[in-house]
C-alpha cells in the first residue's frame, strides 16, 4: 500500500510539470499583457504612456522575453525561493495575496463540503430506500430545484429574506464592527451567522447532484443478490442497508471526491462576488480580468495541484474501501 | 403400540407444507399469476425437486418460503412450517409473518437457509468470506467471536476448502466459482438448518464442478440430516438428488411424484416433453425433441390449461375452457391434466 502511494506521488510530478507549462502558456495567450492593461488604466485617468515607457516597463517585468523563458524564470523562483512572482494588481508578492484569503477560503470550503456530504448522503439513502414515496418525490423536487436554480439568484433571494426578516442582508463574512477586530467569541458567532447563506447557496448545487448519485447507486446496490443473501441469513433491514448497499454505493461518491475538492474552490466564484465574500474566487476573477499573470497562473496551478491531489486522495480511499482494488495494487 | 408412539403422532406432520400458494404481480393493466395454487410437502430429511423452465415461478415459490420476495409480489395461501426441534415453531404460517419482522428473521438463516444461483454475486465483494460466514453464526448461535470463528472454520473444512485459516481472511474475488459456491453452502449450513433451499445451485458452474457441489450437498445432507428443496431446470440433477419431484409449468404444479415415477412413468404431456428433450447417452436418435412453442404470459390463464397451445394431446373444447383439476393417480403421484380426470363425467354432473 505504501509503495502504491509512493509510486502515485512520484507519477504526479511529471503531470504537474506539464500542467504548469500549459497553465503558463494559456495565461500569456490573450492579446496584450499587463502593460497594455496598465496603459489603458492610465489613459482612463488622463495620463498617456509613451511607447518607450511601455517597452521599458516590459523589460523590467521580463514581459518582452519568449513565454517559455518567462516560464522558466517563474519556475526557478518557485522552486528555489517559493516565490510565485509579483501580483501587478496588488503590488505585492502573489503568496501574500493568496495567504490573506486562504484561511477564510478553507473554512468556507470545508464547511460547505461537510454540509454537502452530511445532507446529501442521508437524503440519498432515504430516497433510495423509500423510492417513489412522497418523501422521495419531495427530496427529488427540492434537489432538482437546487440543481436548476443559479447560485447567484439563490444568493440574492436569501439576502433579500435575511434583510426583510433580520434587517441585515449578511453580506460578506463579517459585520463591519468585527471586520478588523481581533478574534473573539463574538467574532466567531458573527462569522457563523454570515456563513449560513454562503453554505446553503454553494452547498445546494452540489448537494442536489450528490443526492441523485447516492440514490441511483443505492438503488442499484439494493437489488443485488448479496443483499438477498444477507436477508436470508436473518439480518435486520437496517443492518443490511448499512453494511452492504450503502458501503458499496459510497465507492463512486468517493471517486468523485477528486474534482469536488477543486470544484468547491472555484465553483463559488460568482456566488462569492454576489455575496461579497473575502475568499479566493473573486481574487482569481479579478486577476484574470486585469491580466495579473502571475497571480492568475499561481491560482490555476494551485487548482491543478488540488485536482491531482484530490484524485490521489480518492484513489487511496477507494483502495481502502474496495478489497478488489487493494489486491490489484498488491499484485501490480 | 405404546403411549410414546401416540405422543409422537403430531411430529409426522411434514416439516414444510405449502398449501394453495398464490403469488400475484400487479402489472400496468393486468394481474400476472406468477404462482397459482401451488401445494407440496417437504418431509424431514428428504429432498424435493422443483423443476420447470425459466419463468415458471419456481424461484418465487422457493423464495416465498423465506418471505424473500420483492414487495410487488402479493402472496396468499399457506406455508406451514413445523419445526421438529423448536416446539414454539409449530404450524407457523410464513405467509402471514411480517417480512421484516423478528419472527421471520429468527427462521431465516437458522431454521431455513438458502443457497443462490450465482455464487459470484451472492457474496458481497467488500467483506472477507470469514466475515460473511460468521454473520449468521453470530446472529443465531453464539455472541462469542472466537467461538463463531471456530464454527466458521469448521464449516469451511466441511465444504472442502483447504487452508481454511488463510481462506477465512480472503475476499470473494480471490475464489473460483466452485469455491465460492462452497463458501455459500458453508454459510447456509453454518447454523444447522432444518431445511435448505437450493435455488439452482449449480447452474452457474462448470459441469465437473456441478457434480462436485451436488456430491457435497448430498454428503452434508447425510451428515446434518436437513431437508432440501432443490430448485432447478436440470433433470439430471433431479435424478441424482431428489426423493420427490414437483414439475412446475406457468405457475402451477402440473405433476408431482416420486423421482422414479417421474422418469419411468411420466403422465403430464409437459413432463413427457421435458424428459424427451433431455439428451441421453447411447441414444439411437440423432436429434433431441424440443417442446414446440413458447410459454405464454400467466395473465387470464385461470380457466385454461397453460400448456394448451403447446400440447400435442390437447382436447379442444375441454382444456381451453376450464380450470384443470388436480388428479391423484396413486398415493405418491398426482397430475394436473384432463387426460387423467373424468371430464366427461364432470360435465354431466354439472
Amino acid at each position: 500500500m505504501l509503495k502504491y502511494i509512493l509510486r502515485r506521488i512520484i507519477l504526479v510530478i511529471p503531470v504537474l510539470i506539464l500542467v504548469s507549462v500549459i497553465v503558463f502558456f494559456i495565461i500569456q495567450l490573450p492579446p496584450g499583457d499587463y502593460v497594455t492593461h496598465f496603459a489603458a488604466e492610465m489613459a482612463a485617468q488622463g495620463e498617456t504612456l509613451t511607447q518607450e515607457e511601455m517597452d521599458e516597463l516590459r523589460a523590467t517585468l521580463n514581459l518582452d522575453r519568449h513565454w517559455f523563458v518567462q516560464y522558466l524564470f517563474w519556475m526557478k523562483d518557485i522552486l528555489l525561493h517559493f516565490d510565485f512572482g509579483h501580483s501587478f494588481n496588488y503590488d505585492e508578492p502573489v503568496t501574500a495575496v493568496i495567504d490573506r484569503y486562504m484561511a477564510l477560503t478553507l473554512i468556507v470550503s470545508f464547511i460547505t463540503m461537510a454540509f454537502t456530504y452530511l445532507v446529501a448522503i442521508p437524503i440519498g439513502i432515504y430516497s433510495a430506500v423509500k423510492h417513489y414515496s412522497i418523501g422521495d418525490y419531495i427530496a427529488s423536487t427540492i434537489g432538482f430545484l437546487g440543481m436548476a436554480t443559479p447560485n447567484f439568484l439563490l444568493a440574492i433571494i436569501l439576502m433579500y429574506f435575511s434583510y426583510v426578516n433580520f434587517g441585515d442582508p449578511l453580506l460578506g463574512l463579517f459585520s463591519s464592527e468585527y471586520e478588523n477586530a481581533a478574534w473573539s467569541w463574538g467574532k466567531v458567532w458573527d462569522l457563523a451567522k454570515h456563513m449560513v447563506i454562503p453554505i446553503i447557496v454553494i452547498g445546494t448545487a452540489s448537494t442536489a447532484g450528490l443526492i441523485r448519485i447516492m440514490r441511483g447507486q443505492l438503488l442499484d446496490e439494493i437489488n443485488k443478490p448479496n443483499v438477498v443473501t444477507a436477508r436470508s441469513k436473518g439480518l435486520s433491514e437496517s443492518r443490511i442497508l448499512f453494511k452492504y448497499p450503502t458501503r458499496a454505493a459510497l465507492n463512486p461518491i468517493v471517486s468523485t471526491f477528486g474534482w469536488t475538492l477543486s470544484n468547491i474552490f472555484t465553483g463559488s466564484t460568482i456566488t462569492a462576488i454576489v455575496l461579497n465574500l473575502p475568499i479566493q474566487g473573486p481574487v482569481m476573477y479579478n486577476a484574470l480580468l486585469g491580466q495579473d499573470m502571475y497571480l492568475a497562473g499561481t491560482w490555476l496551478l494551485f487548482m491543478a495541484i488540488l485536482t491531482v491531489l484530490g484524485t490521489l486522495i480518492s484513489d487511496i480511499l477507494l483502495a481502502w474501501l474496495d478489497p478488489k482494488i487493494r489486491t490489484e495494487i498488491k499484485g501490480g | 403400540m405404546n403411549v410414546n408412539n401416540i405422543k409422537q403422532q403430531p411430529e409426522e406432520k411434514p416439516l414444510l407444507s405449502v398449501k394453495n400458494l398464490n403469488i400475484e404481480i400487479q402489472m400496468d393493466n393486468a394481474v400476472l399469476n406468477a404462482v397459482d395454487g401451488v401445494s407440496f410437502n417437504i418431509e424431514k430429511g428428504k429432498t424435493l425437486g422443483l423443476v420447470g423452465e425459466s419463468g415458471c415461478g419456481k424461484s418465487l415459490t422457493s423464495r416465498s418460503i423465506m418471505s424473500l420476495n420483492p414487495k410487488e409480489c402479493e402472496t396468499t395461501g399457506e406455508i406451514l412450517y413445523n419445526s421438529t426441534i423448536d416446539k414454539k415453531m409449530n404450524n407457523v404460517n410464513i405467509v402471514d409473518l411480517d417480512p421484516t419482522g423478528k419472527k421471520v428473521r429468527s427462521i431465516r438463516g437458522k431454521k431455513i437457509s438458502m443457497i443462490f444461483q450465482e455464487p459470484m454475486t451472492a457474496l458481497s465483494p467488500l467483506y472477507t468470506i470469514g466475515n460473511q460466514i460468521m454473520e449468521a453464526i453470530l446472529l443465531h448461535r453464539t455472541k462469542n467471536k472466537k467461538e463463531a470463528k471456530k464454527i466458521a472454520l469448521e464449516m469451511l473444512r466441511k465444504v472442502g476448502i483447504s487452508d481454511e485459516e488463510k481462506r477465512f481472511d480472503q475476499y470473494p474475488h480471490e475464489f473460483s466459482g466452485g469455491m465460492r459456491q462452497r463458501v455459500v453452502i458453508a454459510m447456509a449450513l453454518s447454523c444447522n438448518p432444518e431445511l435448505l433451499i437450493a435455488d439452482e445451485p449449480t447452474t452457474a458452474l462448470d459441469v465437473t464442478i456441478q457434480a462436485q457441489v451436488m456430491e457435497l450437498m448430498k454428503s452434508l445432507q447425510y451428515e446434518f440430516g436437513m431437508a432440501i428443496l432443490l430448485v432447478t431446470h436440470d433433470l439430471g440433477v433431479i435424478a441424482e438428488m431428489c426423493d420427490e419431484v414437483a414439475v412446475m409449468y406457468l405457475g402451477k404444479v402440473v405433476e408431482k411424484a416420486s423421482v422414479r415415477e417421474i422418469f419411468y412413468n411420466p403422465k403430464h404431456p409437459y413432463t413427457k416433453g421435458l424428459i424427451k428433450s433431455m439428451p441421453k447417452l447411447g441414444s439411437e436418435k440423432k436429434r433431441l425433441e424440443p417442446i414446440e412453442g413458447t410459454v405464454p404470459l400467466a395473465i387470464n390463464m385461470r380457466n385454461k390449461c397453460g400448456f394448451y397451445d403447446r400440447c400435442s394431446e390437447r382436447i379442444a373444447g375441454v382444456c381451453d375452457v376450464k380450470a384443470v383439476p388436480d388428479t391423484q393417480l396413486s398415493a405418491d403421484h398426482s397430475v394436473r391434466c384432463f387426460l387423467y380426470s373424468e371430464y366427461g363425467e364432470e360435465e354431466k354432473n354439472a
